[in-house]
């Protein structure tokens, strides 16, 4: 049905202001997204925030809202945290508490990518092993501190194993999931190409289960820092933890807020490398990525 | 003729099938089926969606194993599917030499992919090729294995008229060249009655109707026996042609 073909006479007043033939059509012009795009740079919209909220902050402790002994100002914490990082104590803390998340984060990664590869690429696995971790799990592992001490001694030992229980129940989850959610039509293919079982393990499901272990390892590296600052309150004579009960018991909310900035900048370190390593393993995947 | 080139359709068996029998929860969706492909040939399949003619292929693939009776293929066969089931995370060629014996080159992926016309695609990665390039590079996963039994299961179902046409074309060509038996299963009549010497319909199980193509190759739909053909086998399949012309 075209409207050019209704009798002119009989056009209401909505048709009459439909363009004839002759008239030309409005048209619109589509913006290409190049241009659509702000002409800032990422990184600085991404750093906008921060620095507008450290800003905000810097004004309300000058002007007296915000005290000292509730929270120290931004130019107090940076000279502190200068003095810190000056006679060494910041340094060797962030040694001992890095080497504490790494040791934690390696065996959790063992137990807990170990754990899910027998329970995902074998039924018996499953049968045998989901069950217990799954219940053990749901245990705040925080509340096994206690247990942990009894057993370990109050040495690096507790610590570590602390961390490698909060490392290791997210990677099997996601390891677990992703293993068991490799499309089936691409384990069939590489069946009849005749790749052996190891064969397809290692050409088919590991490679589709990465995605989800790279999840995982999001979720444990978020929960190593979690661990650590747990562990290193308790009974600890070095590590970042270590700063903050001292600084605790002496009211210096400055020395706190640096310890507190070091593990948001440690956070933010554990997940660039987590980002770059799902850019270099993940680039064949067809997934949206954002406009 | 072309056909005489390649045909060594001997009396040597590629496939024998007999006394078969799969049942899924007591129902037999093939039922005591025989079915015999001589080497060199080209056969297709036909028949309505669920009557067995894709889990037949799975058997013959060796995919499915539930069965019951006597079922004999060569050791080197190769499947292309529906969907080319590349693996998303390996590069084209990769994905070509995946799961070949020993440790093959490069080299042998490109001149298979040389062979469908993707050879300038080997580097790209499978999400950024066209339905048809990827149907074209699971051919030549499938071909690279040099398979005596090619098994097609509906490989242009999902590709575009154009796209098909070229498909089916390339097919013909690659057949003609290798020399394997190849099991094509298809809705399609037409590229049936285009590619194979023989054409099967599968109905209730077994195979219940058998018609020798014998057209020249290679050979031209706008033929009056094309047509005749064309229209035997609809008609088999329960589609009414006569009103369709009329």
């Amino acid at each position: 049905m075209s409207i050019s073909h209704a009798p002119p006479s009989k056009s209401g007043p909505d048709i009459s202001d439909i363009p004839g033939k002759d008239a030309p059509l409005e048209l619109d012009p589509l913006v290409p997204t190049s241009s659509r795009r702000t002409r800032v740079p990422r990184w600085l919209r991404r750093t906008t925030g921060p620095v507008v909220l450290v800003l905000l902050w810097q004004v309300l402790s000058a002007t007296g809202v915000l005290t000292s002994d509730v929270l120290a100002s931004p130019g107090r914490i940076a000279q502190v945290g200068s003095d810190l990082i000056a006679d060494g104590s910041l340094a060797s803390a962030m040694g001992t508490s890095l080497q504490r998340v790494a040791a934690g984060l390696l065996l959790g990664t063992l137990v807990g990518t170990g754990l899910a590869l027998v329970s995902g690429l074998f039924r018996i696995g499953e049968d045998l092993v989901d069950a217990p971790v799954q219940m053990l799990r749901t245990v705040p592992f925080v509340g096994l501190i206690p247990l942990f001490i009894i057993w370990f001694g109050i040495g690096e030992a507790p610590k570590i194993a602390i961390i490698t229980l909060g490392v290791t129940f997210p990677l099997y989850l996601n390891v677990y999931a992703g293993i068991r959610g490799v499309d089936s039509q691409l384990i069939e293919a590489g069946e009849s190409l005749g790749l052996s079982r190891w064969g397809l393990v290692r050409h088919v499901v590991l490679p589709g289960a990465l995605p989800g272990a790279l999840t995982g390892l999001r979720y444990s590296l978020g929960i190593a820092w979690l661990a650590l600052v747990f562990a290193e309150q308790v009974n600890a004579d070095s590590g970042i933890g270590f700063l903050m009960v001292q600084a605790r018991d002496f009211l210096r909310t400055d020395v706190i807020v640096v310890c507190l900035i070091v593990y948001a900048f440690l956070g933010l370190l554990a997940d660039f490398v987590v980002r770059s390593l799902e850019r270099l393993l993940l680039q064949w995947r067809p997934t949206f990525t954002g406009r | 003729m072309a056909t005489d080139v390649h045909r060594p359709v001997t009396g040597h068996a590629a496939v024998r099938v007999e006394g078969l029998t799969r049942s899924f929860d007591d129902r037999a969706v093939i039922d005591d089926l025989r079915l015999d492909v001589r080497q060199g040939e080209f056969v297709a399949l036909l028949g309505r969606s669920g009557c067995g003619k894709s889990t037949l292929l799975r058997i013959l693939a060796g995919l499915d194993r539930d069965i019951e009776g006597t079922v004999l293929v060569p050791r080197r066969k190769a499947v292309a599917f529906q969907s080319p089931r590349l693996m998303p995370w390996k590069k084209v060629w990769r994905n070509v030499l995946l799961g070949l014996p020993g440790k093959p080159g490069r080299g042998v992926a490109d001149q298979a992919l040389d062979e469908v016309g993707l050879g300038h695609r080997a580097d790209a990665w499978p999400k950024t090729l066209s339905g048809g390039e990827a149907q074209r590079a699971s051919l030549a996963r499938a071909l690279v294995r040099e398979p005596d039994l090619l098994l097609l299961d509906e490989p242009f179902g999902a590709l575009d008229a154009l796209t098909r046409i070229k498909a089916q074309r390339l097919v013909g060509e690659l057949w003609q060249r290798r020399g394997c038996a190849v099991l094509l299963v298809t809705h399609d009549v037409e590229e049936a009655v285009l590619l194979a010497d023989r054409v099967l319909v599968m109905d209730d199980g077994v195979i219940a109707h058998e018609q020798p193509i014998d057209l020249d190759r290679p050979r031209d739909i706008t033929d009056p026996r094309f047509a005749e053909l064309r229209a035997q086998l609809l008609e088999r399949l329960g589609v009414d042609t006569a009103a369709e012309a009329a």
